[in-house]
């Protein structure tokens, strides 16, 4: 099945994706640098000049930025375009003095949307097809940006936005939906309640899945492919760069292609910052190459991953990557949602608790369970078990309104929470995620 | 009466351990209840040696809350906790009760924890009913 959105450029030769590369990279750095102040700063002072960037070569002479440098910038120092150019905007699930905003341009809503919709048709989809998106819909960019791509393939796209799992098999059924759109969790519940209603995969009409937004192993791609029947793609993005369809998977799930004539990636060692060969495991960093709104140069992913240049099968050059196989920063990712345990620290100490606790991640039926264990101190503590659990209860709902998820609290005694060398251990996280 | 209770993790040897720690102090335990959740239990003990018993186990690490209860000294027979509900009424939220005999011959004690200790008081003595905090 080879099938492509934008041909051209997609089986393009490196050579050519190369000259389009440079070509890109010196009008953005320039634009940067005229309209960026946060990191026209950056380079000063770093004694880095925009005519020092000439190709994709000199991109390792930019400095990185991080999201600590976006939460610094915000909402507005790293605005590349006017906010009257601007038309939509978009946020990380982050909270609190966590939060990430990305704005978008027309141009850059149009060049996300191509990116997807490419995705899209490598999963088969033509415009005889149709979208069912359960992806949230919102500030979050998994349903924006899965519609936009829909739209450009011409699909019959059903926004859903994510719950009401037997209404989305309903519709599903109804409307004969070819193509699933969600994170890869959610599909898999999707197949478990097709199960409880007594129905099979032949009951529906789907024939592939594009899902992401969380990591996911090949095991949990077979059970999704035998539950509904399908054939599961696997997509990645993140907010800070446009969303979903940065890099996304062919027929080969063998990787996924970066839409590189958009994006530069680099793999970077995250301890000296020096960039790698491809091949090798590192950090992967992004440099957008035509974004106008919000045109972030060498952003730090905090993903580890490989780049790997080998012929793809599909026809495709883009430089594949492959699934993430974990991250350089403490950031977990729980239920689609990305949690720091700062904020968890930061919930406990404005609830009147010491910031010792554990955090214990599973996954149970493709569902992430949530606990979160923490020391009581004798004023908190009640001499009832009703005392103790409505503590419990106002906790998990401090956490829901900083986290977005609800996890389930344990109230525990003072010193029961091993520390190792005097610092608590934090996380344990049993969740199988790569594979 | 005071009552101490102790936060202790549902897991085995816990309450070995805390009964243990309260013997090598010399506390003689007159009453006790174990109330349990999943995780967690909360012990609960009547002693005369009150603060040996709190210094004991704040020094041991444990969580303690002193609570004032009510002590209710009724007949050992049929009907009795039925009597002394009955005077509580609806109006009392009893959190939980316990019971334990007493060395005095045909004599309960009953152990309550009530929302609101005077109100409670009232009622009982109301009803003609031997009831001390």
């Amino acid at each position: 099945m080879n099938n492509y959105y934008q041909k051209e450029i997609e089986t393009a030769s490196p050579e050519e994706i190369r000259a389009i590369q440079n070509a890109k990279i010196v009008h953005q750095v320039a634009h940067v640098y005229a309209n960026v102040k946060y990191y026209r700063d950056l380079m000063d002072a770093k004694g880095v000049k925009p005519e020092d960037i000439k190709s994709v070569d000199d991109i390792c002479k930019l400095p990185f930025l991080s999201k600590a440098d976006l939460r610094e910038a915000y909402p507005y120092g790293l605005l590349g375009m006017p906010l009257s150019e601007c038309v939509r905007i978009h946020s990380t699930s982050g909270t609190t003095g966590k939060r990430v905003v990305a704005f978008y341009t027309q141009h850059d809503i149009d060049l996300w949307d191509d990116c997807v919709a490419r995705a899209i048709v490598a999963a088969g989809g033509t415009k005889e097809d149709v979208c069912q998106i359960a992806y949230g819909f919102g500030l979050f960019t998994g349903g924006a940006g899965l519609n936009g791509g829909s739209h450009k393939v011409g699909c019959l796209t059903l926004p859903m936005s994510s719950g009401n799992t037997e209404r989305q098999i309903a519709f599903m059924r109804d409307l004969g939906a070819t193509i699933l759109c969600c994170t890869p969790s959610y599909a898999a519940y999707i197949g478990e309640t097709l199960k409880e209603m007594g129905l099979t995969p032949d009951d529906i009409q789907l024939k592939a899945g594009i899902f992401g937004a969380e990591p996911w192993t090949e095991e949990m791609r077979r059970d999704i492919e035998k539950s509904l029947g399908i054939k599961a793609y696997d997509i990645y993005g993140l907010t800070e760069t446009s969303g979903p369809g940065v890099a996304f998977e062919c027929s080969e799930q063998t990787g996924m292609h970066i839409n590189e004539d958009h994006f530069y990636a680099e793999i970077i060692d995250p301890n000296t910052l020096e960039p790698l060969p491809y091949g090798s495991k590192g950090e992967l960093v992004f440099t957008s190459l035509d974004k106008e709104a919000f045109p972030l140069l060498r952003y730090r992913t905090r993903d580890i991953c490989i780049l790997n240049r080998c012929k793809c099968g599909c026809g495709r050059t883009f430089v594949k990557m492959c699934k993430p196989m974990g991250r350089s920063d403490d950031m977990l990712i729980i239920r689609g949602v990305n949690v720091f345990p700062s904020q968890i620290e930061t919930v406990l100490l404005e609830q009147g608790y010491t910031p010792n606790y554990r955090i214990e991640l599973d996954r149970v039926n493709n569902t992430d369970t949530f606990d979160i264990y923490v020391e009581m101190s004798p004023e908190q503590f009640g001499d009832t078990i009703k005392e103790v659990a409505t503590k419990e209860k106002e906790l998990a709902s401090a956490m829901k309104t900083m986290l977005g998820i609800n996890p389930k609290m344990h109230l525990v005694a003072p010193k029961t929470i091993e520390r190792s060398e005097g610092k608590a251990v934090r996380v344990i996280d049993k969740r199988k995620l790569h594979d | 009466m005071k009552q101490i209770s102790v936060f202790i993790e549902n897991e085995k040897g816990e309450l070995a351990a805390v009964t243990k720690l309260l013997a090598d102090n010399c506390v003689n335990l007159k009453a006790l209840c174990i109330a349990d959740s999943v995780d967690y239990g909360i012990l609960r003990i009547a002693t005369d040696e009150v603060d040996v018993a709190v210094n004991a186990l704040v020094s041991g690490g444990y969580l303690v809350k002193v609570t004032d209860v009510l002590v209710v000294k009724t007949e050992d027979k049929a009907g009795s906790l039925a009597k002394i509900m009955a005077a509580l009424g609806s109006e009392i939220d009893v959190e939980y009760a316990y019971a334990f005999t007493s060395s005095e011959p045909n004599v309960s004690l009953m152990v309550f924890r009530v929302g609101d200790n005077d109100k409670a008081l009232a009622a009982l003595r109301a009803a003609g009913i031997n009831a001390t905090l």
